[in-house]
C-alpha cells in the first residue's frame, strides 16, 4: 500500500464529506422565498422564448424586447427598481418547465398556454392571462384549400412537447382525417421547413402563426385558415409553493392592464404621480392608501412599473400592433369595456 | 515508528497497530470512503424525495399508462394519439434501435472498406480515403445530421416527386415504397426461408470439415446464397405468390399508402454511417498494421494472391485487434443517435423529451432513458465479447 494511494483515499473522502455539507447548504437555498433571493442576486432570471418575432426576440442593439420580455422588465422594475435588472434564459419548448422547476429561472413569460394538467399535475402556478390566443394553421394560398378540414393527408409541422401538439391530434382524430406530423423543437426550425415544404401547413397559436408569417419575403402568399380550434390563454407562471412571489407577479400584471383602464402611461404616469382626482390612481401610484405595504414592495412599484415599457396597452401595441409586421388586431385582448376580455380586479 | 508491511504476514495484528499496520489500515480507510459514499448517496436521493414532495410533483412510473394524445409520424409498430405513454416509448425504442441497427452495418461495411483502402497502393486512392476520414472525424456530428437533412430536404417538392418505375416516389418527404401486404400461404415461405438457414449453416459446416480432410474447396458462399434466395422463392411461387403491394397513390397533399422512410430517417442514417465509418476505418487500418508483415511474406511465398491474402491471412489475425475499439464505435454510433432530436426524427430520446414535458415527470423519464441505453449497450458489448472470444487465436 503506497503513501499515495493513501493520500488519494484521504482526499477522497473529504471531497465527499465537504460535498454532503455543500449540497445540504444549496436544498437549504432552495425552499427560501423567491422574493428573497431575487434581491439578494439582484436580478430576475426571467425564462423567455428562443425567438419567437413579436414577443421574444433581439432588437437591433442585440437587446432582447417583445411583449414577453416587457414584462419582466416591469416586473424587475416593480421589484428591484430597474427594469434592464433581468437574466433572460432563452428556453424550447421542451426545457422550459423542467427550468422552472429546477429554480434555474424564477419566473416564465415564454407564451405558455394555462392549462390543467400544468397547473395541477406539473406544480406550478399560473399568474394570469396575458394574451387570450388560439390555435391555428398557416398554409399557402396555392394549396387551393378554404379550411383546415379538407387538410385531410396533409404534412403538418408541429412543436414537440407543446398543447399544440395534443390539439392538432384531436382535431385531426375527431374530424376523421389523416395527418402526418413533421415534429421542430423551434419556431426557426419550423420556418425553415415549412418554406422548403417539407410540411403543407404549420400550426401553433395564432400570433406565433402572425409572427411567422410576418417573417417571410412574401406574406400575401400564405394565409392563416379560419379555424381556431383552440383556447390558448398565454400567461407567465411560477413555481407552486411561493404564494408570495406569485401575488406580486400577479399583481404587477394587473397594475399594468389596469393602468390602461385608468389612462396612466408611460408618459404621464410621472406627472399622476403627484396626485389626481381619481382614487384609484392615486392608490396604485401610492399618493393614498398603503398598497405598497401590502405587497411588501417599494413605494413606487407600480410607478417604476409602467414606466419600464409602458401600461398593457401600449406594450400591446409596440410589439404585437398595427405599425409592426404582425399587426394583430386586440380583438380579445383589448380592455372588457372594450369588447375584449382584458380585465384586472380593482387596485382597492 | 515501524512500518508493518504485507510482507510480515507472519507478525500477528495488534489493537494497538489498527492504524499503522498496512493491512488493517486500507481496509479501515476503505469502509469509511465506502461509508462516506453510500451517505452520500442516500442524502441525494432522500433530498429529491422531499424536494418532490415539497413541490407536490407524484412520483411512480404509473403515468407511463396514461393516453399520449400525440402523434408520431416514423414508427414500426401500431400506434395512435390514444395509444398510451409506455406504447409511445417503445415506438421510440424501436426508431432508435431501426437507425442504430442500421448505421452500425453501414458504418462497418464502409470503415473496412475505407480501412483497407487506405493501405492500398494506388496513391490517389489512399489520398481521398485518407481526405475523408479527416474531414469526416473532425466536423462535429451534429453539424453533419444537420447538412444531410438539409441536403435531403432540397430533393424535389412533392408535386415534381421522382418517379422509380411507377411504384416508388422520391421527394424532399421521404421515399415512399409499396408495402408488403401478407396473405395466408406466407407462413410457408418463412418457414421455408427459416429451414434454408439451417440447411446452409449444416452444408458450411460439411463443407469445412471436408476441406480439412481432402483439401477439395466447396463453393459454399455461392451454394449458401442461392439456398437461402431460391428456397424461399420456389415456395412463394408454389403457395400461389401470397404478397399483395400496397402501392402509394398521389391525394392532393402527399402519397397514401405504401411505406415511408422520412428525409430524417435517411438524413440520421447517413450522417450516423459516415461519421462512425471514418473512426471504424483508422481502426481497421491500425488492425492490419499489427499484424507481422511476415504473415504477408509467408503467405506470397505459398502463392496465394493479394486479395486471399488479406482475406484468409491478415484480416482473421486483424480482427483480434480491431474489435475492441470496433466494440466502443457500435456503442458511440448507438448513443449518438439520440442526436435525432435535432431533425425531428422521433427516437426514444425526442419521445421521452415529449412525455417529459406533458407528464411532468422528469425523474422517471431519464431514469428510464439511462436504463434503456445501458441495457442496449450492455447487449451490444456482450455480444461483440462473445465473438471475440470465438475468434481469438488459440496458443497450441
Amino acid at each position: 500500500m503506497g503513501e499515495l494511494s493513501m493520500k488519494i483515499k484521504m482526499i477522497t473522502r473529504a471531497a465527499a464529506v465537504a460535498s454532503v455539507f455543500a449540497l445540504s447548504g444549496i436544498a437549504a437555498t432552495a425552499q427560501a422565498a423567491t422574493l428573497e433571493d431575487v434581491k439578494a442576486a439582484g436580478e430576475l432570471k426571467c425564462g423567455i422564448n428562443t425567438g419567437l418575432p413579436g414577443f421574444a426576440f433581439t432588437d437591433d442593439n442585440g437587446k432582447w424586447a417583445g411583449f414577453d420580455v416587457a414584462y419582466c422588465r416591469a416586473l424587475a422594475a416593480a421589484v428591484l427598481g430597474d427594469a434592464d435588472k433581468v437574466k433572460y434564459v432563452n428556453l424550447t419548448g421542451k426545457n422550459r418547465f423542467p427550468a422552472l422547476a429546477s429554480g434555474e429561472i424564477d419566473i416564465l413569460s415564454r407564451n405558455t398556454t394555462w392549462t390543467f394538467s400544468r397547473d395541477l399535475d406539473l406544480g406550478f402556478t399560473f399568474l394570469g392571462v396575458s394574451y387570450y390566443d388560439g390555435q391555428g394553421f398557416l398554409g399557402r394560398t396555392s394549396l387551393g384549400v378554404k379550411s383546415a378540414k379538407q387538410l385531410d393527408g396533409a404534412s403538418v409541422c408541429i412543436q414537440t412537447g407543446t398543447t399544440t401538439e395534443l390539439n392538432l391530434a384531436d382535431f385531426f382524430r375527431v374530424n376523421k382525417i389523416k395527418y402526418e406530423p413533421v415534429p421542430i423543437e423551434t419556431n426557426e426550425e419550423a420556418r425553415k421547413a415549412y418554406e422548403a415544404e417539407r410540411c403543407d401547413v404549420y400550426t401553433t397559436d395564432a400570433s406565433g402563426l402572425a409572427a411567422t408569417r410576418s417573417t417571410f419575403t412574401k406574406p400575401s402568399e400564405h394565409m392563416v385558415f379560419p379555424e381556431i380550434i383552440s383556447k390558448e390563454p398565454l400567461g407567465p407562471l411560477v413555481r407552486q409553493g411561493d404564494d408570495r412571489w406569485a401575488d406580486i407577479g400577479r399583481w404587477v400584471l394587473f397594475a399594468l392592464i389596469n393602468a390602461e383602464e385608468l389612462g396612466v402611461t408611460q408618459a404621464n404616469v410621472d406627472e399622476m404621480a403627484k396626485g389626481t382626482n381619481n382614487p384609484e390612481i392615486n392608490r396604485m401610484l401610492g399618493t393614498e392608501g398603503s398598497l405598497a405595504a401590502m405587497i411588501g414592495l417599494d413605494k413606487s412599484w407600480a410607478i417604476n412599473a409602467i414606466k419600464a415599457g409602458g401600461n398593457y396597452g401600449e406594450i400591446f401595441e409596440k410589439y404585437l400592433g398595427k405599425d409592426t409586421p404582425l399587426a394583430i388586431a386586440r380583438g380579445l385582448n383589448a380592455q372588457w369595456n372594450n369588447g375584449g376580455l382584458i380585465y384586472a380586479p380593482p387596485m382597492r | 515508528m515501524a512500518k508493518v508491511g504485507p510482507h510480515n504476514s507472519r507478525v500477528p495484528l495488534e489493537i494497538g497497530r489498527l492504524m499503522t499496520d498496512e493491512r488493517s489500515r486500507a481496509v479501515i480507510l476503505q469502509l469509511l470512503v465506502l461509508l462516506g459514499v453510500l451517505l452520500f448517496f442516500a442524502f441525494i436521493v432522500s433530498n429529491t424525495i422531499a424536494n418532490l414532495q415539497r413541490v407536490g410533483l407524484a412520483s411512480g412510473f404509473g403515468f407511463l399508462s396514461d393516453a399520449a394524445f400525440f402523434d408520431i409520424n416514423q414508427r414500426l409498430i401500431e400506434y395512435t394519439s390514444q395509444s398510451s405513454f409506455g406504447r409511445a416509448l417503445i415506438v421510440g425504442l424501436l426508431n432508435t434501435i431501426l437507425v442504430s441497427a442500421l448505421g452500425i452495418i453501414a458504418a462497418t461495411l464502409l470503415g473496412f472498406i475505407g480501412g483497407v483502402l487506405r493501405l492500398s497502393d494506388n496513391w490517389i486512392v489512399s489520398r481521398l480515403v485518407t481526405a475523408w476520414v479527416e474531414f469526416t472525424r473532425n466536423v462535429p456530428l451534429l453539424l453533419q445530421i444537420i447538412f444531410w437533412w438539409a441536403i435531403l430536404t432540397s430533393l424535389p417538392k412533392v408535386r415534381d416527386s421522382i418517379s422509380i418505375g411507377g411504384v416508388a416516389f422520391l421527394n424532399n418527404r421521404g421515399l415512399r415504397t409499396p408495402a408488403p401486404l401478407f396473405e395466408t400461404g406466407m407462413e410457408w415461405v418463412v418457414a421455408a426461408l427459416f429451414v434454408a438457414i439451417v440447411a446452409s449453416v449444416v452444408l458450411v459446416r460439411w463443407a469445412r470439415k471436408r476441406q480439412e480432410k481432402t483439401g477439395k474447396t466447396f463453393p459454399s458462399a455461392l451454394a449458401t446464397f442461392c439456398l437461402i434466395i431460391g428456397t424461399p422463392l420456389i415456395v412463394y411461387f408454389l403457395a400461389g405468390q401470397p404478397v399483395n403491394w400496397d402501392l402509394p397513390v398521389r391525394t392532393r397533399f402527399n402519397f397514401r399508402g405504401g411505406f415511408n422512410i422520412t428525409p430524417e430517417l435517411i438524413a440520421l442514417w447517413f450522417a450516423l454511417s459516415t461519421y462512425t465509418a471514418a473512426f471504424i476505418s483508422e481502426i481497421v487500418r491500425s488492425g492490419i498494421q499489427s499484424v507481422s508483415r511476415g504473415q504477408t511474406e509467408a503467405a506470397s511465398a505459398l502463392g496465394l494472391s493479394k486479395n486471399q491474402t488479406m482475406r484468409l491471412v491478415i484480416i482473421p489475425q486483424a480482427l483480434r485487434v480491431i474489435i475492441p475499439p470496433l466494440t466502443s464505435q457500435f456503442l458511440n454510433l448507438t448513443k449518438n443517435s439520440s442526436l435525432a432530436i435535432a431533425i425531428g426524427y422521433q427516437d426514444l430520446v425526442s419521445i421521452g423529451g415529449t412525455i417529459l414535458n406533458q407528464s411532468g415527470q422528469a425523474l422517471e423519464v431519464v431514469g428510464i432513458w439511462m436504463a434503456v441505453y445501458l441495457s442496449l449497450s450492455l447487449a451490444t458489448s456482450a455480444f461483440m465479447n462473445w465473438y471475440n472470444k470465438r475468434i481469438a487465436l488459440v496458443e497450441r
